[in-house]
């Protein structure tokens, strides 16, 4: 058993401290926001963030968060209005939807990291992120819209 | 599709036949007036805010209901619920039907709750979600419904008030008559024991005064659970005492495992159970491919556990399959003549007189669909019944094959529709619930199946591979006088019944047989091509490869005659006219996809008006920078018209696409915003399908698996920017959906822009990034 830090609670999570991050926060401890897309760091969908910063959950183990502060999709902000969300929202991005938890973790530690990306900086820091139903231009106006409020 | 397969099946090989007779005779029943049959309201006109129109949607199974009991209700409070029969994968159905039926009622979408019907065709009508029908065949069933509503409000108003119901006028979720007014929720109990008005007594908006329909002013109602992590898609379904199951299915269709060594699999940590599932070959429909389950406490160890199985697999019939030689036999079989399906004057003759002839050949691997979010299905069978959540397309036919595989009254099998992280096809077929169900029965608990990525890239129902060859004859003026297309690819039948090599009506109709152009000897044929793994469709299924062959020879032959490509295709296309099937040589059972064709015809003035639209707004015919060219393509599926007007520039060695144009005439546009979207998202898929999407097959089994070796377009390398233009229409230019018309343009589009940058042709499906 380990006790990981998701979302400001303290959470017991049984099993072996090498069980994939990923199915021990979903299966686990109940949180489905974070999404399973490839098992293999390729597509984004299961990006959480740990101490701030994205991380692929399905990359991760349990051991290796332990201590540290997670946050998923759910944890984002208190009523769903981080400025990611809200111009997610403003913008209609998602289809099915299914990657845009992943997307919006991505680009809220993006921002994080850099408050005013350019063009070039957002379409890279956005590349490990799939979206099958092929939502990136919407994507990237938000996440443009998102850092600059335009 | 399904329904027409098993159509297709039930009678071969007279099953088409008979399908357009019945489709004929209610089609004269329909003439003749309203019958039985079509109680509410056949075509019978309501001024001319809604004059009903014909459409497939009758010949579904389930048909189309009109009870707004089954769809509608009012709370006290005034809160609205609408239900949504159709499964949401990404198009907006789940959204865009219900805001028809509250446009039409009167409700603020503020509030209305929409909420999401289990799979029961026989109270919901049909609810397969697959061919871009949601819009075309459910449209008026939902203004009906909302206009009933709002008839039966104002008839309970004008009772409790004492008035005549002429006096009464329903507004934004209120109703009025002089001084008197009340909310939906006042009247709401008195309202649902009202009549349901006929179709006749039912008085419609008028388009002017739609608040939601055709604005695009309503966001999809999951945006705010989608954006916060609350939205519930197949994994996110948790029972108590569920148990996570990960299979190991066999790589090649039909081979057994010789021999198993399931200790690892026992030793790892939370793996609880292993077992075996019945092995099924090609021709199984959707029943599992069978294969090892392992059955775990969580996804993890299920996924660790089948990961450390080590499994011998025997050989299958199927064993021999490699894509590189089966695509040589293919062409091979292509440069024969094929089975003719279409003959229109005397192809013979024309090309023994021609002046000269062209031929090209494309091609296409396999494509696995690759949604964002695999398979996965939770199932709970106890005491004799089934219940099922899973992102199906089709829950009615899930319902149904859960029940035989169960040996089960289908009465006693429910199956709830969560969100789907993407279908495009693959979810039509329940393989996966199934799984799940047999699964739970043999375990006596709740079950989890869920796919990795590998399972789904290597497991799929794929899109079929193809060789098209077409050929013209030309006379001494360049003008084309001759046209052969022989199609040769394995059919999706193969999965149903066993495999004669040869496409089924379906398929002849995306594309292939209804190619538009004004030819007057037309050959249409189709080679033999036998399946060694399981077809199935993927959005916009056939209509790929023909719009791909047919929108690249195209480009092809104006180079060769040194004509503009817009303006070969003009010349092809040739008069404005509507196409005439049983004179144009085209079989009896042509398959208008489902329609009765009147109504929908083969439209040859809205296809040139989309290229020309795509062409203008593309800037096609501008001078382009050394590198850059444009490329354009048209294509008619599922009776929507579209052109791609597509801007690609070649960057260090690479295909970039900095613009794409697309045009699309589908009828009367209900939700201009879900049409947009659709359309960039067609224009990344199409990106994706023209450069990567590739499955290939070595010894029987699929080589690729996941986003590594199966590549998608990513952010940096899409289409950067994908202009909608959307054609405008009233409301009785019948609506036709988007969810698959997009896509067929854009490989070939994106073809012939490259051709025109760099003078090199692309003929073959994927055709790679590096140019
Ligand atoms: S699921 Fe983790 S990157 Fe795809
Ligand atoms: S919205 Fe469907 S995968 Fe991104």
């Amino acid at each position: 058993m380990t006790t990981v830090n998701i979302n400001g609670v303290d959470t017991a999570l049984d099993g072996p401290e090498d069980t994939t991050l990923l199915w021990a926060i979903r299966d686990i401890a109940g949180l489905t926001g974070t999404k399973f897309g490839c098992g293999a760091g390729l597509c984004g969908a299961c990006t959480i963030h740990v101490d701030g910063v994205a991380v692929r959950s399905c990359q991760a183990t349990v051991g290796e968060v332990a201590g540290k502060k997670v946050t998923t999709i759910e944890g984002l902000s208190a009523d769903g209005d981080h400025p990611v969300q809200v111009a997610w929202r403003d913008i209609n991005v998602p289809q099915c939807g299914f990657c845009q938890a992943g997307q919006i973790m991505q680009a809220a530690s993006l921002l994080n990291e850099n408050p005013n990306p350019s063009d070039q900086e957002i379409l890279e820091g956005m590349e490990g992120n799939i979206c099958r139903c092929g939502c990136y231009e919407r994507i990237t106006a938000a996440v443009k819209q998102a850092s600059t409020g335009i | 599709m399904l329904h027409f397969l098993e159509e297709a099946i039930k009678a071969a090989p007279k099953k088409a036949v008979e399908k357009l007779i019945v489709a004929k005779a209610s089609r004269r029943d329909f003439l003749a007036g309203a019958t039985a049959a079509f109680a509410i309201g056949a075509y019978a006109t309501n001024a001319d805010a809604f004059a009903r129109y014909k459409t497939g949607g009758d010949f579904m199974p389930g048909g189309v209901k009109y009870d707004p009991h089954t769809f509608i209700s009012i709370a006290e409070d005034g809160q609205v619920t609408i239900v949504a029969h159709r499964s949401e994968m990404g198009t907006g159905s789940r959204t865009t039907l219900p805001m028809v039926v509250a446009d039409e009622m009167g409700a603020d979408w503020d509030r209305v709750t929409i909420v999401q019907a289990e799979g029961d065709e026989a109270k919901y009508g049909n609810q397969n979600t697959d061919g871009s029908r949601s819009l075309r065949h459910h449209i008026q069933s939902m203004r009906q419904m909302g206009a009933s509503v709002s008839h039966m409000l104002a008839a309970a108003a004008a009772a409790k008030w004492g008035v005549d119901v002429s006096t009464v006028k329903v507004g934004v979720h209120e109703v009025t008559s002089g001084s008197n007014k009340a909310g939906f929720g006042e009247l709401a109990a008195d309202a649902m024991k009202q009549p349901v008005p006929e179709f006749e007594a039912l008085s419609f908006k008028d388009e002017a005064d739609f608040r939601y329909i055709g604005k695009g002013n309503v966001s999809i109602t999951d945006l705010h659970d989608i954006t916060t992590g609350k939205a519930i898609y197949g994994a996110d379904v948790s029972l108590p005492g569920m148990k996570f199951a990960a299979i190991a299915r066999p790589p090649v269709v039909g081979s057994s495992p010789l021999k198993y060594d399931a200790s690892e699999a026992w030793a790892t940590p939370g793996v609880e159970n292993v077992m075996g599932l019945r092995i099924t070959g090609l021709a199984s429909a959707f029943s599992p491919k069978g294969g090892v389950a392992v059955i775990a406490s969580n996804t993890d160890a299920a996924i660790k556990g089948r990961d450390a199985l080590n499994i011998e697999w025997g050989e299958s019939p199927h064993s021999g399959y490699n894509s590189e030689a089966f695509t040589a036999e293919m062409r091979a079989t292509a440069k024969e003549p094929g089975q003719i399906l279409r003959a229109e004057g005397d192809t013979v003759a024309a090309f023994a007189g021609a002046a000269k002839t062209f031929s090209k050949e494309y091609s296409q691997a396999h494509m696995a669909h690759a949604m964002m979010e695999p398979p996965v299905a939770v199932a709970n069978v106890t005491n004799g019944a089934c219940e099922i959540w899973a992102p199906v397309q089709s829950p009615g036919d899930c319902r149904a094959h859960v029940a035989g595989a169960l040996g089960m009254d289908p009465a006693n099998v429910k199956v709830n529709v969560t969100l789907l992280g993407g279908g495009f096809g693959r979810k039509s077929k329940h393989d996966f619930a199934t799984e799940a169900a047999m699964l739970s029965k043999k375990i006596g608990a709740p079950v989890k199946v869920q796919w990795t990525r590998e399972d789904d890239i290597q497991h799929s129902f794929y899109h079929t591979t193809s060789v098209e060859r077409i050929e013209v004859a030309l006379d001494a003026e360049d003008k084309v006088t001759g046209w052969r297309h022989n199609s040769v690819a394995p059919s999706i039948l193969s999965t149903f019944a066993p495999d004669s090599g040869h496409q089924f009506f379906i398929e002849s109709g995306m594309g292939h047989l209804d190619m538009p152009f004004e030819i007057p000897n037309i050959s249409v044929e189709n080679g033999k091509a036998m399946a060694h793994t399981r077809i199935g469709w993927f959005r916009a299924v056939s209509n790929i490869p023909r719009a791909w062959a047919i929108q690249s020879f195209a480009s092809e032959l104006a180079h060769d005659l040194g004509k503009d490509d817009v303006d070969m295709l003009m010349e092809l296309i040739g008069s404005d006219r509507k196409l005439d099937p049983p004179n144009q040589g085209f079989p009896d059972n042509f398959w208008d996809y489902g329609e009765v064709y009147d109504e929908y015809p083969i439209d040859t003035m809205r296809l040139k008006n989309v290229l020309k639209l795509a062409a203008d707004k593309g800037g096609w015919g501008r001078d382009m920078p050394e590198g850059e060219g444009l490329g354009i393509a048209v294509h008619r599926s599922f009776v929507t018209y579209t052109a791609a007007c597509v801007h690609v520039k070649v960057v260090d060695g690479q295909v970039t696409v900095p613009e794409v144009h697309m045009a699309v005439d589908c009828g009367y546009a209900a939700n201009p915003e879900r049409i947009r979207s659709q359309m960039e998202g067609a224009s990344v898929m199409g990106m994706t399908a023209a450069l990567h999407s590739g499955v290939t097959f070595e010894n029987g089994a699929a080589v690729e698996g996941n986003y590594n070796d199966y590549e998608m377009v990513r952010s940096t390398n899409y289409p950067l920017k994908t202009h909608t233009h959307i054609v405008e229409h009233p409301f009785s230019v019948h609506a036709s959906g988007v969810g698959e018309p997009g896509l067929p343009p854009i490989p070939p589009a994106i073809a012939n822009a490259l051709f025109h940058a760099t003078g090199v042709r692309k003929r073959d499906l994927p055709m790679g990034v590096d140019v």
